[in-house]
């Protein structure tokens, strides 16, 4: 992994004894032998699935431990071939090791995918199509829709942003029983939202006998409804992704407030400023690092939202409420358009990279501004 | 009292009433929340007692509006007259919420192992891998955290099909192990910034090698985050649905996708379902009760400097 150690500048980093080069070669050679059997064994089965020849397994598994022996041998290798530094290695590899082969292959093989026309219940199989799956995206009308509904869930973040802001400061005075409004401001984040999808969603917004419905009923709406005005089932989603949601900003909030230092704003109360000025003055810009980093890490999880909708409405009404995960979970489960929904994915992916690397720009350059 | 003062009589009393309007209104946001809160949970466990007429007439007080009945349990096998005896769907259920478990805490294991030890290496030593130096290879990690699952669950679902690992608690567990490693990093990484270094120095000099250090040294001191960082990839493991729901389908599948299968059919069996979810939401309460604070250190580390 590591070639050789920069010069240590905040580690203890002295650099460790040599290796003879008798251990270097030797290690080499280890590592060599090992991917060398690793590429002939992967060789071997793939001429197999392509029925080629005759030797090979059933299916890839056994590829899999020999590709799990490979990182074993690859591991004792670099302890050989690099003594010290080799063992140092060892910390980072299995996790390296781990993510490469989970992100990188898959991510490469959705790339393949992405440019076929491969529906599992078509007899075709899989052929080439060039950039017809992108021509398709870009005339798809509900996949444009669930991106525009992607924006309205995003933005609805700021507004369990400024709920849980507000549940921070009031859980941070002295209040008798915090520790029970902790736990219990707690709770809607540990349940599965797939179980938050049937107590909310299908049972209390139920339009006959939901307890939502019946404080509806006696508010004047006479027929509630929760889930058929395209806007009224956006706001539906969004509340029950705000009552799961609200706790983990509130949480990091809370913890971003208890770190404030206390003598700053004692002397903001000594010096006659009121608890308004204080906190905009004081509590609010000091807060800023950790506002900002709650509601990016929640923005990041908000991009990937897609139980509630796929467990409750599945879209309905007419897409308005889809978001872009549950639409190519549908277009995979009720179509098996394989090929199609992978290049949606793709798709989304590159929007979201770029997204995501402008909104950490802006707020690093934002950030700088204030400190 | 006395006659010579009022002014500051009025103001202190003028204080003490806004002090008093504040706190009266603190306390109410915090209880209507709290009620927000719990009202859900409240309802669906109250629900899962009830019989077809208290669900139409909107009953919500057990006893005093309506009689508890143990109907929902019962169609579980998990009321205290069928108990005893066996019940299929008492043992499909066990069946979800034992994959459940044992997925979860097969992930959350693997991945605060192997998070640990790439956090500990990425603080302590310096790598460099071609022009990637560690804070590449940390933002590398950390960036595995917007990938969304989409765009990696249709090349798993081929993949995973090719290596058989497709409807297994294997499979399930790589996936899971995946998702929650940034976040494992991530509060590793503030863990172990926060240890000295010069109790591992000691031990180097006393004669300990890099691991004995990590193992018998720094591994100690980092413990509470470490249980942190379990607890947290647990309850996100054991609430996943997307992987599950597309992943598994009969041997593996877990308890999420057990609940959204009951809700997806026509003829919603309220007891049943309001049972259901319950069963699978009461250890997560109990969890939250019990470990309410080192779930609040998880998520709070990292975010906090």
């Amino acid at each position: 992994m590591s070639d050789a150690p920069a010069v240590a500048t905040n580690t203890w980093d002295a650099a460790p004894g040599g290796v003879s080069s008798e251990r270097k070669r030797l290690g080499r050679l280890i590592i060599a032998a090992a991917t060398l059997a690793l590429f002939a064994m992967l060789l071997v089965q793939a001429l197999h699935t392509a029925d080629r020849i005759d030797t090979g397994f059933a299916n890839w598994r056994p590829i899999l431990y020999i590709y799990l022996i490979w990182a074993v041998v690859l591991a004792v290798g670099l302890v050989v071939m690099r003594g010290e530094l080799g063992h140092r290695a060892l910390f980072i590899l299995p996790a390296v090791l781990f993510t490469v082969s989970m992100v990188v292959f898959p991510t490469i093989f959705g790339l393949y995918i992405a440019f076929t026309d491969w529906n599992l219940s078509s007899t075709s199989g899989r052929n080439f199509s060039g950039l017809d799956n992108l021509r398709k995206l870009v005339h798809d009308k509900f996949f444009w829709t669930a991106m525009e509904n992607m924006v309205y869930y995003v933005l609805s973040v700021l507004v369990q942003f400024a709920i849980a802001f507000l549940l921070a400061v009031l859980l941070n005075q002295e209040i008798r029983g915090r520790k029970f409004f902790r736990v219990v401001f707690l709770l809607p984040f540990m349940l599965s939202p797939v179980a938050v999808s049937w107590m909310i969603g299908k049972s209390m917004f139920e339009t006959r006998f939901g307890p939502a419905a019946t404080l509806a009923r006696k508010l004047g709406w006479d027929q509630p409804a929760f889930f058929t005005d395209p806007w009224i089932a956006r706001l539906s989603i969004m509340s029950m992704d705000w009552w799961v949601w609200i706790p983990f900003m509130m949480i990091l909030l809370l913890a971003g407030l208890q770190a404030l230092p206390h003598e700053i704003l004692e002397s903001a109360r000594v010096d006659g400023a009121t608890a308004w000025q204080s906190f905009w003055q004081m509590t609010f810009p000091l807060l800023l690092p950790v506002s900002i980093t709650a509601v990016v890490l929640r923005i990041i999880f908000q991009l990937k939202i897609a139980d509630i909708i796929i467990t409750v409405t599945s879209g309905a009404p007419g897409g308005a409420t889809d978001s872009v995960t549950s639409f190519i979970y549908r277009e995979y489960r009720d179509r098996s358009n394989v090929g199609y929904g992978t290049a949606l994915a793709e798709f989304y992916l590159v929007v979201i990279i770029v997204f995501m690397t402008v909104l950490l720009w802006l707020t690093n350059k934002w950030m700088r501004r204030f400190t | 009292m006395s006659a010579t003062t009022p002014p500051v009589h009025y103001r202190h009393a003028g204080r003490n009433w806004r002090r008093v309007l504040t706190r009266t209104l603190t306390y109410a946001i915090l209880l209507f929340w709290a009620a927000i809160c719990l009202f859900p949970i409240y309802w669906t466990i109250t629900t899962s007692f009830k019989v077809a007429v208290d669900i139409t007439q909107g009953h919500l007080v057990p006893w005093l509006q309506y009689q508890p009945d143990w109907k929902g349990w019962r169609s579980l096998g998990l009321s205290p007259d069928t108990i005893r005896e066996f019940s299929t769907p008492r043992e499909e259920f066990l069946k979800r919420f034992r994959n459940s478990l044992f997925v979860a805490l097969g992930a959350a294991s693997l991945a605060v192992v192997i998070g640990s030890m790439a956090a500990y290496g990425l603080t302590r030593f310096n790598y460099r891998f071609g022009p990637f130096r560690n804070k590449d290879i940390s933002f590398w990690f950390l960036s595995q955290l917007i990938l969304p699952p989409v765009a990696l669950a249709l090349p798993f679902l081929v993949l995973y099909k090719e290596l058989a690992l497709l409807d297994s608690r294997t499979g399930l567990i790589l996936v899971y192990t995946l998702t929650v490693l940034p976040i494992v990093i991530w509060i590793m990484r503030d863990q172990f910034q926060t240890i000295p270094l010069e109790l591992e120095q000691a031990a180097m000099v006393d004669g300990s090698t890099v691991w004995g250090a990590f193992t018998r040294i720094v591994l100690p001191i980092a413990l509470p985050g470490m249980v942190a960082a379990f607890i947290l990839s647990v309850i996100l493991c054991w609430n996943e649905y997307f992987f599950a729901a597309l992943l598994t389908s009969t041997k593996a599948t877990t308890l999420p996708v057990m609940v959204a299968s009951q809700t997806g059919s026509q003829g919603i069996n309220w007891w049943t379902m309001a049972a259901i979810s319950a069963a699978a939401i009461l250890p997560l309460i109990v969890i939250a009760i019990l470990l309410e604070r080192w779930i609040v250190k998880g998520l709070a580390t990292g975010a906090v400097k």
